[in-house]
């Protein structure tokens, strides 16, 4: 388990049941359960403690957790006969952007989601889930795939922004995104996205501009990372914690400001700590969202979307 | 006392701090150094006379200098809520806002106006740099809503002068989804078969780039602008090395395949029409001037 620097209490007490377990196991004689379960109780406790009231930062540290789930997890447990299709046509075939033919509940859908890999060999092949601009072709390319074949597309959203590099933007990193972003907008067939972990600005909306739009309960998704924003408007990176607050970036307040649809529900302690339930947990989200966009034409589906993102900006926060 | 006693000696500062040249009389260009008399430039439309660096122009002066004999109709932008998230960095989002709108004598970063272009009637869009960055918030996808809606209402083509260092981040995840937003009104364009050129100036960065500003039918740049999505200083920390001369500027796209054209601020109203005029399925532009109204002989060549 790796331990957030916001949690160190909790990693403490449950260090101390650990050892207490470890005595016991290398000295039978020694009655240690109700020590050890005293701890237990104590850490279950101060786990509740601490996740009740995240705040808007410790959101972003939980959303950027190494062992949340990331969409190879999701297209692993949920979805059946993933064919992932590769390649942008143009130029080379982006390892941060996943995608491909699959069957969800039997249903053949595309799946599209950015995957920032999970050791540090596959972080680096997937660049940290940073798409370049081939990603969001490819992106594109399957989009259309799924526009001519009437297949819903699910995107699974986890970036912490497109990649700043050099070949990427001589590549057309900008124009990229925007065809994404203009693509979803242009398909007769559902298209929901869940976001599973950050949603990390442009390169987050281009496949997020959907019919129906999840987040995870402490994912976060916003137009500028807190540590860009502290340094731009702080002139201060460190001012981190305040620009997380200010940016208002989380799933709750997303939903008051009628930007997301619903909010999925993470085990206690957050993904990382019941991998399992969440998928399943998105898995239901995705059925349920599935579900009211059934039987609806193209037309509609697409006057519906854009009509959606027309409004977006008629609500703002309460005084 | 009499009025030779009485007789207060000027001070040395007020003999010739009077004389002192207002301040914004000449401006001095940041490119060559040059320094460029007030009238002089703006005649050249904010072009260096000596080096021929473009240098920002207010919407409404690139208005006047765009429209038949500077006469444009301004059109009415709906207002957006102010500070939906009740921002605060430093300072709060509206004193910013004020402290830009006293600044700039501008309402937001955006202007939206119809008009004709050598009578070529068109609906325009400009985006003002000076005001908070041009940056896109609501106010910004409101006004590029409201341009593509009264274009498509008037059967005009559109275009839209970009300038912006990216979306308003004191709007949050609101400023994110103009992207989108920007974007299903090009799309309205699209649908009317109505023609949209987007004029890339300098800088066009971020969200902006990202999305109405890289879907026209007709990208132009002007001169040396830069355009980019990630700017030079964040891809120089990513990287760690230098970037090339020229990297992300407007020939340097237009090299890489990003854009149709760089074009002079001088000669952008010559090609926006014609580009215009062609894509309309209208006949040659007159150039030059035009023949006095109530001339029976001009109405005849204008019927042909």
């Amino acid at each position: 388990m790796n331990y957030l620097d916001f949690e160190k209490p909790l990693a403490e007490i449950e260090g101390k049941a650990e050892e207490l377990r470890a005595l016991a196991r290398a000295n039978p004689a020694m009655d240690v359960a109700k020590e050890a379960e005293g701890l237990d109780r104590k850490a279950d406790t101060l786990l509740k403690d601490l996740y009740k009231a995240l705040t808007p930062w410790q959101k972003c540290l939980v959303a950027r957790h190494p062992d949340r789930p990331h969409t190879k997890d999701y297209i692993d447990a949920l979805f059946s006969e993933y064919t992932p299709l590769a390649g942008d046509r143009g130029f080379a075939d982006d390892h941060a952007v996943m995608g491909g033919l699959a069957r969800f509940n039997d249903q053949p859908v595309i799946v599209i989601g950015h995957e920032k890999g999970n050791d540090t060999k596959s972080r680096i092949e997937r660049n940290f889930g940073m798409a370049r601009p081939e990603g969001y072709r490819k992106a594109v390319r399957l989009m259309e795939m799924a526009d001519r074949f009437r297949l819903p597309v699910i995107t699974l959203i986890d970036t912490p922004g497109a990649y700043p590099g050099k070949g990427a933007e001589e590549r057309g990193q900008a124009e990229a995104i925007a065809r994404s972003t203009e693509k979803c907008l242009e398909i007769g067939v559902p298209l929901i996205s869940v976001v599973i972990g950050e949603g990390g600005s442009g390169g987050a909306v281009a496949f997020a501009t959907a019919n129906r739009i999840a987040m995870l309960e402490h994912s976060v998704y916003s137009v500028i990372s807190p540590e860009g924003c502290a340094s731009i408007l702080w002139k201060d990176a460190d001012k981190m914690r305040e620009a997380a607050e200010a940016l208002r970036l989380t799933a709750q307040d997303l939903q008051k400001l009628g930007v997301i649809d619903r909010i999925v529900k993470e085990p206690l302690g957050g993904a990382q700590r019941g991998r399992k339930e969440t998928v399943e947990a998105v898995g239901k989200a995705i059925e349920a969202m599935l579900k009211e966009l059934s039987g609806k034409k193209p037309d509609a589906l697409i006057k519906d979307r854009r009509q959606k993102f027309l409004d977006m900006g008629s609500k703002g926060l309460a005084a | 006392m009499n009025w030779i006693s009485n007789y207060v000696r000027p001070k040395i500062n007020s003999l010739f701090s009077r004389r002192e040249v207002p301040e914004n009389l000449w401006t001095k260009c940041p490119e060559c150094g040059t320094m460029l008399f007030h009238r002089e430039l703006a005649a050249n439309l904010n072009v260096c006379t000596s080096c021929d660096h473009h240098m920002a122009i207010t919407p409404r002066d690139r208005f006047t200098a765009l429209f038949d004999t500077g006469i444009f109709v301004e059109v009415k932008v709906p207002e957006p809520i102010t500070d939906p998230l009740h921002f605060r960095d430093q300072k709060k989002y509206p004193d910013r806002l004020k402290a830009a709108q006293k600044s700039t004598g501008a309402k937001e970063a955006m202007l939206v106006a119809e008009g004709e272009v050598g009578r070529t009637p068109i609906v325009a869009v400009a985006q003002d740099f000076s005001f908070m960055a041009g940056s896109m918030g609501m106010y910004v996808g409101n006004a590029i809503v409201a341009a593509a809606e009264r274009a498509v209402k008037l059967k005009r083509p559109l275009v839209l002068f970009a300038a912006a260092g990216g979306a308003r981040m004191q709007e949050g995840i609101l400023s994110l989804m103009q992207m989108p937003r920007t974007t299903v009104a090009v799309q309205m364009l699209r649908e009317a078969r109505l023609p949209y050129i987007v004029v890339l100036t300098h800088p066009t960065t971020g969200g902006v780039t990202a999305s109405y500003a890289m879907l026209g039918d007709v990208q132009i740049a002007e001169p040396n602008a830069l355009i980019c999505f990630a700017g030079p200083r964040v891809i120089e920390q990513t990287i760690r090395e230098k970037l090339p001369e020229g990297f992300q500027r407007a020939e340097y796209l237009l090299d890489h395949g990003m854009l149709d054209r760089v074009t002079h601020r001088k000669a952008m109203r010559d090609e926006l029409m014609m580009i215009l005029r062609m894509l309309m399925g209208m006949t040659p532009a007159v150039k030059g001037d035009l023949p006095p109204p109530g001339d029976p002989s001009a109405a005849v060549a204008d019927a042909n």
